[in-house]
């Protein structure tokens, strides 16, 4: 089955738990789909045999030999992104959206477009069992589409190895990329913490999740932070029925474990947190 | 710092205290009768306004052209859908089947330029909204709020930058990561504070922001949250490369609990009023620095 863990916002130890869960068995494909912000190789350490460059999108470059300052791109590119400086027509890297509208109209073929390609794919093996991953490079858009072929190539792994489980480690937010991870997996986790933030944040991403009608269960990180808070998220679950499958105190020993670039249930495999976790992923596992 | 400066809140990944950080700093500049705003930009989960009461002001609607085609008037050519670089038209020749893709348009405009049979038409599209909330006589909250499964927040953000036009200081709560939406944000700072956290995750993003607030030349400094969790790293690495600390924030159970409940540090205790007024202090000192 293909589980995704995600969080409205990040930090509330959703790679952690997803660390956790994916060395509870020997054979498993992990998949770090907070392309953004890819984290888990840190801890992990994949030999990566494969690497695929994504292109991402493109942009505009004016040729200024070819250009001669007409200046009918700019009132044609939508995103603001063309503008005349210093008696030269040029494309603002950071707002030009890739459209090619501007290359279609120069009268003179003065534009031409670049594919944005520094954002990579990377796929091998962990101590677990697989490993896929996706680095957006800065700046760069269209993390959802990169989301959907880290995903695929997941997928192919698990059917061509005979990998029962498949753990996403999901992106932050509730935009494209979200529901690129979330779209048709088995079931859904939520990692929320007892914030007023936290709670607010658990409403939106389950607005998406109910939209998809998809498994969705709940687990409040560092509950005992704010008890009330707890209580209040738990009575929201409750009365919109999605089940909460574990409640984790806050415990020194998962920044311990990361810092010692392992997870919790190898750390500290004795430890009550790890005992909780170990709970919690049954639960996951036999809906 | 002269009139109109904007200073960025961001931080490679959420969660880090990057509202903590922006929600405290905005209190004790507004409670100096600062005529300053608190953009929130994180416009997929803002929630700068569960630290913040104040009256709404406005809501202003984002709205985007998308097309809309006249079938009485199109002539199944194909032609915008050739042009749209977003496979945002679905058309099927055969069958005379055309149909515009919302979700997946950017409103560029280049299938109304291809029709040569003025068969497209524009409608506005929502894709979120920016609202001000009054703190006090000279400060505002702006919210920026995207619709949920719109395709980038970027449109909301710039326009919710827009709307700080009046204000002599500007801090903008950042989006997290490093894609679009954090550069949209950053590009229009003079200032960036990176707010992280001291163990490997929190350097490995560190990293990459400050990769790319270098590329951008921007000049930028770092707070560290929850100092004391974690290892010393990313205390050598700030070192390295001769980046100044801003602040270091310990972790303590009582910045956890008055945070979980919506309130702000800066209101419950004098001695953190102090400290966020001093991180105010050294900002302006190294923004001097880093412009002179
Ligand atoms: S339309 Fe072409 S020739 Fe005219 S200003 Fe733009 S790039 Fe130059
Ligand atoms: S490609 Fe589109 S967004 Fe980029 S400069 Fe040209 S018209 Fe503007
Ligand atoms: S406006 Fe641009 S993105 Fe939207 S359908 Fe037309 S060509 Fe495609
Ligand atoms: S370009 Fe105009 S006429 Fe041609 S298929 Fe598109 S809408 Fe129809």
């Amino acid at each position: 089955m293909e589980i995704a863990i995600i969080s409205g916002k990040g930090g509330t130890g959703k790679s952690s738990i997803s660390a956790a869960f994916a060395t509870l068995q020997n054979e498993i494909v992990l998949t770090d789909c907070d392309v953004d912000a890819a984290n888990l190789y840190l801890l992990f350490n994949p030999v990566c045999g494969e690497e695929y460059a994504f292109v991402s999108g493109q942009k505009a470059v004016i040729n200024q030999e070819k250009c001669d300052s007409c200046g009918v791109c700019i009132d044609y590119c939508r995103f603001d992104a063309i503008v005349e400086k210093d008696h030269k027509i040029t494309v603002l890297e950071t707002l030009c959206d890739g459209c090619v509208l501007c290359s279609r109209i120069c009268p003179r073929e003065a534009i031409c477009i670049v594919n944005e390609d520094k954002s990579r794919m990377y796929a091998g093996y962990f101590q677990n069992g697989r490993m896929v991953y996706g680095r957006l490079a800065p700046g760069e858009e269209n993390s959802g589409r990169l989301v959907n072929l880290v995903r695929e190539k997941a997928k192919q792994i698990a059917k061509e190895s005979g990998i029962p489980n498949i753990i996403i480690d999901g992106p932050p937010g509730i935009g494209c990329p979200v529901i690129s991870t979330i779209t048709g997996v088995d079931a859904v986790v939520i990692v929320t913490e007892p914030t007023m933030s936290g709670l607010h944040d658990l409403k939106r991403t389950l607005e998406i999740t109910a939209g998809f009608k998809l498994h969705t269960s709940v687990i409040i990180n560092k509950f005992d932070i704010n008890t009330d808070m707890t209580s209040r998220i738990e009575t929201y679950c409750y009365q919109n029925g999605i089940q909460v499958i574990g409640k984790l105190p806050f415990d020194p020993l998962i920044v311990e474990a990361m810092v010692n670039c392992q997870s919790i249930t190898d750390y500290a495999p004795d430890s009550d947190i790890s005992k909780l976790i170990r709970n919690t992923y049954s639960k996951i596992i036999t809906v | 710092m002269n009139s109109k400066t904007k200073i960025a809140i961001a931080s490679g990944k959420g969660g880090t205290g990057k509202t903590f950080i922006s929600t405290n700093l905005f209190n004790v500049l507004q409670k100096r009768d600062f005529n300053i705003a608190l953009v929130d930009c994180d416009a997929e989960e803002p929630n700068d306004r569960e630290f913040l009461s104040g009256e709404l002001q406005y809501t202003h609607k984002v709205t985007q052209k998308v097309p809309v085609i006249d079938e009485s008037k199109c002539t199944y050519c194909g032609k915008c859908k050739e042009y749209c670089n977003y496979n945002a038209i679905f058309f099927l020749k055969d069958t005379k089947m055309i149909k515009v893709l919302d979700e997946l348009c950017h409103g560029c405009g280049a299938c109304s330029v291809a029709c040569n049979d003025n068969a497209i038409i524009e409608k506005d599209d929502l894709l979120g909204s920016v609202s001000q909330y009054g703190v006090s006589t000279n400060s505002a909250l702006i919210e920026a709020r995207m619709n949920v499964g719109v395709y980038s927040p970027v449109n909301v953000i710039k326009h919710a930058i827009k709307e700080t036009v009046g204000f002599d200081l500007v801090l903008l709560d950042s989006p997290p990561g490093t894609s679009c939406p954090f550069i949209q944000t950053v590009a229009t700072a003079d200032y960036v504070v990176l707010v992280t956290e001291p163990t490997p995750f929190g350097l490995s993003d560190l990293m990459q922001s400050v990769d790319t607030l270098k590329s951008m030349g921007k000049s930028y400094g770092v707070i560290i949250n929850r100092a004391g969790l974690g290892n010393n790293d990313i205390y050598d690495y700030l070192q390295l490369e001769n980046i100044p600390l801003l602040m270091t924030v310990p972790f303590d159970k009582r910045i956890a609990v008055s945070y979980s409940n919506g309130e702000l540090l800066t209101n419950l205790y004098p001695d953190w009023d102090v400290k966020f007024n001093q991180l105010y202090d050294t900002i302006i000192e190294q923004y001097g620095n880093s412009n002179n």
